[in-house]
């Protein structure tokens, strides 16, 4: 049967908006160093590799063999999976199963982009229906603008409840020294930046970075020798729910994918009340509606109650349910890399290896990645051995 | 290694340009197709694994647009960019991790792109894109290596691709079926030195799916199990200046991890049929050799003496193989199936006598740079 | 002889070539095209699972896993469900240059529809534009069109 897997090391680069010293390859290199030497482990030990990004960002076909000298994946098992946004996640549950398979006991898992190699939404619009929406279509904020409309509409959120997310992830990026975007931000800033696609503002949104982030996993009996700490799974869970662009925009309907990628997630892990029993959650908010309708998707508050929510304070460090101490994607969005980045540093988190963005006594951490067709993936892990 | 079964497999015929069908429709085909032959519905699976390539397709996030048509909603669904092999070695994992099927589709239009320029894509941005090496050029570097250092004609090579095409006649899904001479080969247009168009796979649209499953739904399937005795695969260098292309020593390691777990020790006795991927027919042998199936140099031989032919000791490619018919990422896929369906005995015309251990291979990357090896068995 | 590996000028690579693809339509895609061209009207398609009418039509419901065929006549109009003024620049890939902005992406549900149409909407003063809003389509000239989207040039407000 299905064997029991913890995640024993994560690694980062320090993420910047261009990073031209370096090629995609030598910055997988640095995000893997990093990896290994967290898990005082060497090349040697990794029994497989798994590697993500979203191919027309650097337009380099076939990754994972492009990639092998970054990766350390010459003469070794190396897979390519690829989901657009939830990408990161997506290579972090492939490793995942390629520990718990029983075929490999221990694995890298491997998230990387360089944006600044192409036009981002350029690349992005080549996701659409080359027949039936590439047209139109404009990339992630216009379809983004929409829900947050619709949700403003639904529950009388103001643009001043959404800008706080900004102004809370911003300010926890100064506890990370790998964030891209280090400088606070305030809802009054928000407010006064350029309107990109109402109601959506450039402090509203990620940023586009260069970065790349590993993990490495390995199978029970073997974590607990290479860390005291292993961060163990405890939930993976996936729904990439629609197809079609058109088919997901019922609004009020929610992030479908989220709720029911929680619900399973929440299931594998036996966790009925998440407030309560989840420390800390590394989520993907790409903007700063997702950081309140998408927390009512993923059960930490009712349906309308996320602007109070958060405005309280509970989503903020010292709060009960800390979100994204990183600093999230809002300070951070290398895209291959950044659901990959959600689950490293939850793990990070569990491991108890935050620093100065540690959250006191992490048992169990939500992470998620998002994108696709409005698609989310969900992993959960804990200091406890499942 | 829990033990877990292949239970259901669909093609579709391979052809130059399905002009009629988008990407969905191939695919809701042979899902629909593969579950028929499981005697399963949507329902008895529980997961998918797509297979495609975002540059084949022209399309970033190149699974969004299979979802539904592989019944992937509501499931845990995932893409593996890469050779059907890889694809279907992940959906394994899923299986023996605690999922009770998964199905694994793929899906490729040769005819929607540029093949020069997506494969142009495989090489380093910075050396080499710019000299405009593709999947073609690079085969022929390699073919040059592989033949000079073993003092190959080009003869020896063209037997392969009478073989393979004439085997085709066999298959109903390959796409060029043909009676050719090895002087038909050697009279065809020059592609690029030392290879010519009949040393060349087609451009080919197709789509193909396997089932795997655990013991459990396998004893309720419709079709003898088809059980993974072994699988592995390897990654080599990227550069072809790093690396030796007569050598394919990934898939020596690949085929060393995957006979370990089958217990196979001497593969050509152990081994009753084998599919592997040829896009180019130079690659047969040289696979063969990196398979441990002869000695370094020798692959041709196991043509002229008779073994890789249908009616030989290890016939390779009764199905007609990459070089009848080469949707790239399905055709990996396509090797296991027709694997599988020699161990099922179920081949048809091209079906080899009493094959009960096969083997399939497939690749990515140019040159053959990363491999994965299957072993699968009628026999528990 | 020695080389220095000092900090120079770091070098950046431009690489801008097109990439070429030729998309199928496929049938149920293709008539809605021969339809807008023949009747300047949308057709969807009906599952006879879930009762779904979807547009554009294809052949699989996803949630029911259901083959569809019964194609649906609809109109011309629809209401506005979302839409984005677009105010960023950005590279079009359908053609290498900078896309025209401002613009309105909109998402309509046409009249008879039960998910949602992407287009453009022919309107980007946000005072005059609303979620609910009747939109019609406008059509190029018969002679004009060549079986793509932009057989429909956008969609105009009409209350
Ligand atoms: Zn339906």
């Amino acid at each position: 049967m299905a064997r029991r897997v913890a995640i024993v090391g994560t690694g980062q680069t320090y993420h910047k908006s261009h990073r031209p010293d370096v090629t995609s390859r030598e910055m997988i290199k640095e995000a893997v160093s990093s990896a290994l030497a967290d898990a005082e482990l060497t090349i040697r030990d990794i029994d497989a590799i798994v590697i993500g990004n979203m191919d027309h960002f650097e337009s380099i076909n076939y990754v994972d063999t492009y990639s092998v000298e970054g990766s350390g994946g010459v003469m070794k098992p190396i897979m390519k999976v690829t989901t657009g946004g939830t990408t990161g996640a997506t290579v972090a549950i492939a490793a995942y199963y390629h520990v718990s398979s029983g075929f490999f006991d221990r694995v890298l898992a491997i998230g990387f982009e360089k944006n600044s190699e192409s036009d981002t939404t350029g690349a992005i619009i080549t996701c659409s229906d080359p027949v039936w929406d590439r047209f139109s279509y404009s990339g992630a904020i216009p379809s983004l603008a929409t829900e947050a409309t619709a949700y403003m509409e639904k529950y009388g959120a103001t643009q001043e409840d959404a800008a706080l997310i900004a102004e809370r992830d911003r300010g926890h990026a100064m506890n990370n020294p790998y964030a891209h975007l280090r400088r606070p931000l305030t809802v009054a800033d928000i407010m006064a930046s350029p309107m990109l696609a109402y109601p959506i503002k450039l402090g509203d949104i990620c940023p586009r970075s260069d970065g790349a982030c590993a993990i490495v996993l390995a199978a029970d009996g073997i974590a607990q020798k290479i860390t005291g700490k292993p961060a163990w799974f405890k939930a993976a869970a996936v729904r990439h729910t629609y197809t079609w662009f058109g088919d997901s925009t019922d609004y009020n309907k929610g992030l479908v994918s989220m709720q029911r990628a929680s619900k399973d997630a929440y299931a594998q892990a036996g966790i009925t009340k998440p407030v309560d029993e989840i420390d800390v959650a590394e989520l993907y908010l790409p903007y700063t509606w997702a950081g309140l309708k998408w927390i009512e998707d993923i059960g930490f508050c009712g349906p309308g109650e996320a602007s109070k929510f958060v405005g309280d304070g509970h989503t903020h460090m010292g709060g009960k349910l800390p979100i994204n101490p990183s600093g999230g994607v809002i300070s951070t969005n290398c895209i291959g890399a950044t659901a990959l980045l959600r689950v490293a540093e939850a793990a990070i988190q569990v491991m108890g290896k935050g620093d100065t963005r540690q959250v006191p006594d992490v048992r169990n951490a939500i992470a998620t990645g998002f994108g696709g067709c409005f698609w989310s993936d969900i992993v959960i892990l804990s200091s406890e051995r499942p | 290694m829990d033990k877990a079964a292949i239970v259901g497999v669909a093609q579709i015929k391979y052809e130059r340009r399905k002009k009629d069908q988008i990407f969905a429709d191939m695919v809701f085909d042979v899902t629909r197709e593969a579950l028929d032959d499981a005697g399963l519905t949507i329902h008895d699976v529980d997961n998918v694994v797509t297979v495609s390539n975002d540059f084949f397709d022209g399309r970033t996030i190149s699974g969004m647009a299979v979802g539904d048509a592989c019944g992937g909603q509501d499931k845990n669904i995932s893409t593996v960019s890469g050779d059907g092999t890889f694809g279907a070695f992940y959906g394994l994992m899923r299986v023996l991790s605690g999922y009770k099927a998964t199905i694994v589709v793929a899906h490729y239009k040769g005819s929607e792109g540029d093949i020069n320029i997506t494969t142009n894509g495989m090489f380093d941005p910075v050396f080499h894109r710019h000299l405009g090496i593709d999947a073609v050029s690079s085969a022929a570097l390699q073919a040059n290596a592989y033949m000079t250092r073993y003092g190959i004609r080009e003869e020896d090579i063209a037997q392969v691709s009478v073989k393979n095409h004439g085997n085709a006649k066999n298959n109903p899904f390959a796409q060029l079926p043909m009676d050719i001479t090895v002087n038909d080969v050697m009279k065809s247009r020059k592609i690029a030195e030392p290879l010519k168009l009949l040393d060349c796979c087609p451009i080919s649209d197709g789509a193909a799916a396997v089932i795997i499953a655990g013991e459990d739904i396998a004893a309720k399937c419709r079709k003898k199990p088809v059980w993974v005795r072994g699988v592995a695969h390897c990654c080599e260098e990227y550069f072809l200046g790093d690396r030796d292309l007569s050598n394919p020593v990934a898939l020596r390691e690949a085929a060393t991890r995957a006979y370990a777990m089958a217990g196979i020790r001497n593969p050509i006795e152990d081994i009753d049929v084998a599919e592997v991927l040829e896009p180019f027919s130079y690659m047969e042998p040289l696979w063969l050799e990196g398979l441990g199936f002869c000695e370094p140099g020798a692959g041709c031989s196991l043509i002229t003496k008779g073994i890789t032919v249908m009616g030989g000791k290890l016939p390779v490619n009764p199905s007609g193989g990459a070089l009848s018919a080469n949707p790239v990422l399905v055709a990996g896929l396509a090797r296991l199936i027709e694997a599988a369906l020699q161990v099922r005995g179920e081949a048809g015309a091209r079906q080899v006598k009493n094959a009960d251990t096969a083997l399939a291979q497939g690749f990515n990357g140019p040159c053959g740079q990363s491999h994965c090896v299957w072993i699968i068995s009628g026999t528990k | 002889m020695s080389t220095q590996n000092r900090q120079g000028e770091l070098m950046q690579l431009t690489f801008a070539y097109p990439m070429p693809y030729e998309w199928s339509i496929g049938l149920y895609g293709s008539r809605f095209f021969q339809e807008i061209k023949e009747k300047r009207r949308f057709i969807g398609i009906k599952c006879n699972g879930c009762g779904m009418v979807y547009v554009p039509p294809r052949r699989v419901c996803g949630p029911c896993f259901k083959e569809l065929s019964e194609l649906v006549p609809l109109s011309d109009t629809g209401v506005i469900t979302a839409f984005s003024v677009v105010n960023y620049p950005f590279i079009d890939p359908n053609t290498g240059l900078q896309r025209p902005i401002p613009y309105t992406y909109g998402y309509i549900r046409l009249d008879g529809a039960d998910n949602i149409f992407s287009h453009i909407i022919n309107e980007t003063d946000l005072g005059r534009i609303h979620v609910g809003m009747k939109v019609r389509a406008v059509f190029k000239e018969p002679d004009r069109m060549q079986g793509n989207i932009q057989d429909i040039k956008y969609f105009d407000i009409i209350s």
